[in-house]
């Protein structure tokens, strides 16, 4: 088989490409858009396997056919009915998941449809009050009976006799008067036990031992009565209010249940449906909590189990209610009575937010016994505990802030002002405004924001700290808009106050909340002058330190505001404000926050100095941010942030500048490598522009500067560790240099890709997982070969230097074992070969001489070029043969035949007689084995029929008379 | 062989009138056939009247006289001698509450002197080998209503170092003034006690006000008497130093079983009172009582 001989055929190129263009079919403007459903009617090829001749083409027309995208969006989209059906069964599974209790579902429902999304449950409320009221105190716990609270059980020594002992001591402890105090406890134990208890309380109930149940209650909210360590009582209130909670719901569940025989009740069930049973339990309940000697725990259990009412009577809880309310008064301690308060307007609201009478009863009754906050007892309190007057106060602050989000919770207009006056009347009580402001509607208060800064002034200043007060109104002016007339004075009148606020931590507590007001409707002006004034009072004695989140959320809130960011760089503070994030974390995190707002708004790309001097310094804080131990992601965001500034940049015409930024760059941000293929890309394309603005036509200037860009490109690639990065970039650079008629740079870009080709390893990692890099490769050396066809030859170099180099490298390059791969480049190179020795090439580059210019047809090199073919030819044969050798390899085999048949049916001159009695073997090859796809024999073979008739081609009708189809067998 | 005895009543809260029946079940269980020699039922109401130990001394004389009073007694026979099927067998019964003569079925009532209780109890007599199984279930009888219209009687009160009696020192005693009233002294039984108190003033802080519910019980007969005065519930209405001037309420409910309509019979008496206890700061304990008259409508 050695002695094949190569023969090219001759092809026209243009008359090949008339052929190939389909008749043109009218086609109505109106009904055609390449975006409407497609409907290929009709399809009329010719053979032509040439690159860049379009060998197919599709006349279409609409049709009625649904386009199925859209028909998805029409409302009934699956995945949105699905969404909204789950977001209503979730819950309910996870409650019926957790309890099994359909009970407890149904109430929170109902509990929902009374109260409405838009109220703020206590659970939001709950951590706030949990995270802000806190001790170092030492705390202690007295019950009268215990729990197993002894020693936490160490986990896994829990030995029998272990359990054994702790239930002795449960019962001992169930003795009358077996008394029990805990000292000295931190505040995590405190909540532990707590914790405990609630358990215990669990337990005690699911063993059906309800008074033990009823005595770990009574016994919690006994607690409550305890004000010493004050600093902690809300907290401690919330603790012991879950246990209360918790009781709550089980007595009803175990209520519900005893009427749930024979079906369970309904959501809306009367009196009438509850059986005797269950009625009695329930009165039993009430007669038990009622003989409970102390107030306080015969108050929080009763109103805890208030829900039960309905079981009993229609009106009890309408009844009870008021009674409760009115028996608080009876509690002496200002801020036990005003956490009681609150915990019966929860309740209320949970059961029955309709009955707003209470909630306001128990307001007034607040207000009424407001003098209590000064007595001599409370003052004697706070001399003993060591607690300021203002700190004690805003202990307050949960409980009234709670009553107050009762009331105003879709309460009248005249109400709410109704609840002001009476504010007002007490001498504008510092600690009551602040919990209006915080309760009531934002756009009620931002109305009468000028009134609110008038009462706060009036204020007494020993008392509630002011700029609480602002922080307030800050937070409710932020939501809504105070008068446009007003807002200046506004602003001015708070910031007096704010700006005289001496600790750092109160002084950026308020300052950040009023930033929103600031941003919202001032201009730069005043935001710069607010952010002076932060950085003011920050920056003494590092006290940003310790404010990193409120900074953090004055950089937010500001960029939220401003968008545009010549305006934002042009606030002189802005950077001196963002030097204050000296933590690297929190500083990188500033700047990326900074970046993604520059990424969604800047949509111009941009060259105004101060944009790109501030950018660039926050960019390049990103980028120093990365080290070894950075990992991949963030890498990886970092990067995308980056090119996102990078692509915004343009110099316009000033290409030199644009080089020079694109040199700064790459020194600034080295360590990421995809910024420096960004800037690759940016530089290529930089050139490519420049070509463009010539018109092809260089002058000695841009051709100075594309080969300075060539240059830039060239060093930096190397620097990258990706191969196939460096691969294509090399490729494409060469491509560029190319067609800026910069040969020899070219030449260097694909001599160092074809040099670096041995290095490609054989798998590589693509998201995690290692894959074979073969089809990468493959790809990469076939659009190699189609850009070779163009690349003149060195003078210097023999001839098709570059073929030849890539082909060696494609020979020693260690392919994968069972491969086709080499031989399949071989295959692939015969067209580009063939290609070259045509007398006009295919395509070309203006003004780049390629190797049909300067060979001209020499017989010489077209023989150079036979020889080639004839060498590959052999190569591809060999291999074929040593397939057919393995049984297992017979498909292989066949296919590589076949592709090898279309090459020389595309590209061979099949009137010598040698190639086309090749070409018949190697059909007969592909076929031999039965693994061909029929269809695509008998569409070639009609295909060549087709050509035959063409004038030049008649040899061909010779060949396909030997080409025999086999049938299936 | 374990079997199971237990009396069902009818009426979950077990409370009948006069001229009612009392209806309910006998509950067997055993897990196979059992033979027995017969099961009885007996109704009986009971006044047990008991002598404090400080009393004891004077009334040995007439020791006699607290023997028990029987208010109502009969007796069925549920089931002659024979054998009960396995598994759960009921047998309804029912009794009328009735009574014989002119006695009265007082209302049930759990007291420390004076005790008026209703039980049920069923007896199942064995064979020599196996013990006799009983078992007891006590029911609650209500008295007929009222039929006299009942009259609240508020008080009003008010108190000052001036209104009281049996102090020590008078001169030692801060001042104050808490002024109040109950809405009525002749309570029904079924609603709370209610009223309300105003702290006007007070030099001493005040520690706690509390409502003292005591049940006085008279034991004897034309040769004497013992009278005592227990607490039966203390339920505090204020804690802690309260405010001045606001209106606290005054709320006790009546504890079931522990008080009955006031009683007088010939043979012993119960009654009620309630005590506002005011404490002081410095540990002064003022007291105000109010003698209650409590009946059912």
């Amino acid at each position: 088989m050695a002695a094949v001989q190569w023969r090219s055929r001759g092809r026209n190129y243009e008359a090949e490409l008339q052929r190939c263009r389909p008749e043109a079919a009218p086609v109505e403007f109106g009904d055609y858009h390449p975006l409407k459903p497609i409907m290929v009617t009709d399809t009329k090829t010719r053979r032509g396997a040439r690159k860049g001749s379009t060998s197919s083409s599709s006349s279409s027309s609409s049709s009625a056919a649904p386009d199925p995208l859209s028909s998805m969006l029409d409302g009934t989209d699956p995945l949105s009915m699905f969404a909204a059906a789950s977001a209503t069964e979730t819950p309910a599974l996870s409650h019926s998941a957790s309890t099994g209790d359909l009970g407890r579902k149904k109430r929170e429902k109902e509990t929902e449809e009374a109260v409405g999304p838009d109220f703020e449950p206590w659970s939001v409320k709950r951590g706030e009050i949990l995270a802000r009221f806190t001790t170092t105190e030492k705390l202690s716990i007295n019950l009268f009976m215990g729990s197993d609270k002894g020693k936490a059980p160490s986990p896994g020594s829990s030995a029998v006799s272990e359990k054994v002992r702790t239930r002795l001591e449960e019962l001992d402890d169930l003795e009358e008067g077996s008394q029990r105090e805990l000292l000295n406890l931190s505040q995590q134990d405190y909540a532990n036990r707590i914790e405990e208890l609630n358990q215990s309380l669990k337990e005690a109930w699911a063993s059906d031992q309800k008074v033990k149940a009823l005595k770990i209650v009574i016994q919690c909210s006994k607690l409550l009565s305890d004000t010493s360590v004050i600093q902690f009582y809300p907290s401690k209130f919330v603790l012991i209010t879950d246990i209360l909670d918790t009781f709550g719901r089980l007595v009803y569940d175990r209520i519900w249940t005893m009427c749930s025989d024979p079906r369970p009740l309904s959501d809306s069930f009367t009196v009438d449906d509850v059986n005797d049973t269950a009625k009695e339990t329930c009165l039993n309940w009430f007669f038990k909590i009622a003989s409970i000697r102390e107030l306080l725990p015969r108050l929080y259990v009763e109103a805890a189990i208030l829900k039960c009412n309905r079981f009993l009577n229609k009106s009890g809880i309408q009844e009870t209610l008021p009674r409760l309310t009115a028996m608080i008064r009876g509690i002496g301690d200002p801020l036990v009575a005003a956490y009681t308060r609150a915990y019966l307007c929860r309740v209320g609201m949970e059961v029955a937010p309709n009955l707003k009478d209470s909630l306001n009863r128990n307001f007034f009754d607040l207000l009424g016994s407001f003098r209590q906050i000064s007595s001599e007892s409370v003052q004697n309190q706070l001399v003993q505990q060591r607690v300021e007057v203002p700190e004690y106060l805003t202990l307050y602050s949960p409980a009234i802030n709670w009553i107050l989000q009762c009331i105003a919770y879709r309460a009248p207009e005249p109400l709410l002002t109704e609840m002001m006056e009476r504010c007002k009347k007490l001498g504008n009580n510092a600690l009551l405004l602040n919990s209006v402001m915080r309760a009531f509607r934002p756009d009620f208060v931002a109305t009468r924001a000028t009134d609110f800064i008038g009462m706060i002034k009036d204020c007494d200043e020993a008392g509630f700290p002011k700029h609480l007060l602002f922080g307030s109104l800050g937070r409710s002016l932020a939501c809504a808009d105070p008068p446009e007339s007003e807002r200046l004075t506004i602003l001015n009148e708070a910031w007096k106050v704010i700006t005289k606020v001496r600790s750092p931590r109160d002084y950026i507590n308020c300052a950040e909340i009023w930033v929103e007001f600031t941003c919202r409707h001032f201009t730069k002006r005043e935001n710069n002058t607010v952010m002076a004034d932060i950085i003011k009072h920050m920056t003494p004695d590092r006290a940003f330190e310790d404010a990193y989140p409120q900074l953090q959320s004055v950089i937010r809130k500001i960029l939220t505001y401003f968008n545009d960011f010549s305006v934002l760089f042009s606030m002189e503070r802005f950077l001196p404000f963002l030097d204050m994030f000296q933590k690297d974390s929190v500083r990188v995190e500033v700047c990326r926050s900074i970046m993604e707002v520059f990424i969604k708004h800047q949509l111009e790309p941009t060259r105004d100095p101060v944009i790109l001097n501030a950018m660039l310094h926050i960019c390049k804080t990103m980028h120093d941010s990365v080290n070894a131990l950075t990992l991949e992601d963030e890498k990886r965001s970092l990067s995308l942030l980056i090119i996102g500034f990078i692509r915004m940049v343009c110099f316009g015409r000033d290409f030199e500048q644009q080089l020079s930024f694109c040199v700064e760059a790459r020194a600034t941000f080295c360590n990421l490598e995809p910024v420096l293929v960004q800037l690759i890309h940016t530089v290529n394309q930089l050139a490519m522009e420049t070509r463009r603005v010539m018109r092809e036509n260089h002058s000695r200037k841009t051709a100075a500067f594309v080969r300075a860009c060539a240059a830039y490109s060239f060093i930096t690639i190397p620097s990258l560790s990706s191969i196939f990065s460096r691969l294509s970039l090399y490729l494409q650079s060469g491509q560029v240099a190319l067609a800026n008629q910069c040969l020899s740079q070219a030449d260097a870009f694909l001599k160092a890709a074809v040099s670096i080709l041995p290095d490609v390893p054989r798998s590589i990692s693509i998201e995690g997982k290692l894959r074979s890099s073969e089809s990468f490769l493959m790809d990469f050396i076939n659009n190699f070969l189609a850009t070779l066809l163009v690349i003149p030859d060195h003078p210097e170099h023999g001839v098709l230097y570059l073929v030849r180099g890539l082909l060696n490298m494609v020979q020693d390059y260690t392919w994968e074992d069972n491969s086709d791969a080499k031989v399949r480049v071989y295959v692939s190179a015969l067209p580009l070969l063939a290609a070259m020795s045509q007398e006009t090439y295919l395509y070309s580059i203006p003004k780049v001489d390629s190797n049909e210019t300067l060979y001209g047809g020499d017989p010489k090199f077209l023989s150079e070029i036979n020889k080639l073919c004839e060498t590959l030819i052999g190569q591809v044969l060999d291999h074929l043969k040593s397939l057919g050798r393995d049984e297992h390899s017979t498909r292989r085999q066949g296919a590589l035949a076949f592709s090898l048949f279309g090459v020389l049916l595309a590209h061979g001159d099949l009137r010598n007689n040698k190639l086309s009695q090749l070409a018949v073997n190697l059909w007969n090859l592909s076929h031999k084995h039965g693994y061909c796809d029929t269809r695509v024999s008998v569409r070639t073979l009609e295909s060549i029929k087709q050509q035959a008739v063409q004038h030049d081609m008649s040899h061909l009708s010779d060949t396909v008379q030997r080409l025999t189809l086999q049938s299936r067998t | 062989m374990s079997v199971t005895l237990d009396i069902r009543l009818k009426r979950a809260n077990k409370v009948y009138h006069e001229g009612e029946t009392v209806a309910g079940v006998i509950v067997l269980a055993c897990k196979e056939a059992m033979q027995h020699h017969g099961i009885s039922l007996s109704m009986e109401g009971l006044v047990n009247l008991q002598l404090s130990s400080k009393s004891v001394g004077v009334f040995e004389a007439f020791y006699n006289s607290v023997k028990p009073i029987q208010l109502i007694s009969c007796n069925i026979e549920v089931a002659k001698a024979g054998k009960i099927p396995g598994g759960k067998t009921e047998i309804p019964f029912e009794f009328p509450l009735l009574t014989k003569g002119n006695k009265v079925l007082y209302e049930t009532y759990h007291g420390v002197f004076v005790n008026i209780q209703y039980t049920l109890r069923c007896d199942m007599k064995r064979s020599l080998l196996a013990k006799d199984l009983s078992r007891n279930c006590e029911f609650i009888v209500h008295c007929q209503p009222q039929k006299a219209k009942v009259v609240p009687t508020p008080v009003n009160f008010s108190i000052t170092p001036d209104t009281l009696q049996n102090i020590r020192e008078r001169s030692s005693l801060p001042k104050f003034l808490i002024k109040g009233h109950l809405d009525a002294t002749n309570c029904v039984i079924s609603q709370p006690l209610t009223g309300e108190l105003v702290v006007e003033n007070s030099d001493v802080p005040i520690k706690s006000i509390e409502l003292q519910l005591v049940r006085v019980e008279t034991c004897g007969c034309a040769e004497g008497y013992a009278r005592d005065a227990t607490e039966i519930q203390n339920i505090q209405i204020a804690e802690g130093d309260v405010c001045h001037g606001l209106p606290i309420p005054i709320y006790m409910v009546f504890p079931r079983l522990f008080t009955c309509p006031t009683l007088e019979t010939t043979n012993f008496k119960v009654e009620f009172e309630v005590n506002v206890v005011i404490v002081l700061h410095d540990d002064h304990l003022i007291t105000e009582n109010f003698p209650l008259k409590l009946c059912r409508v």
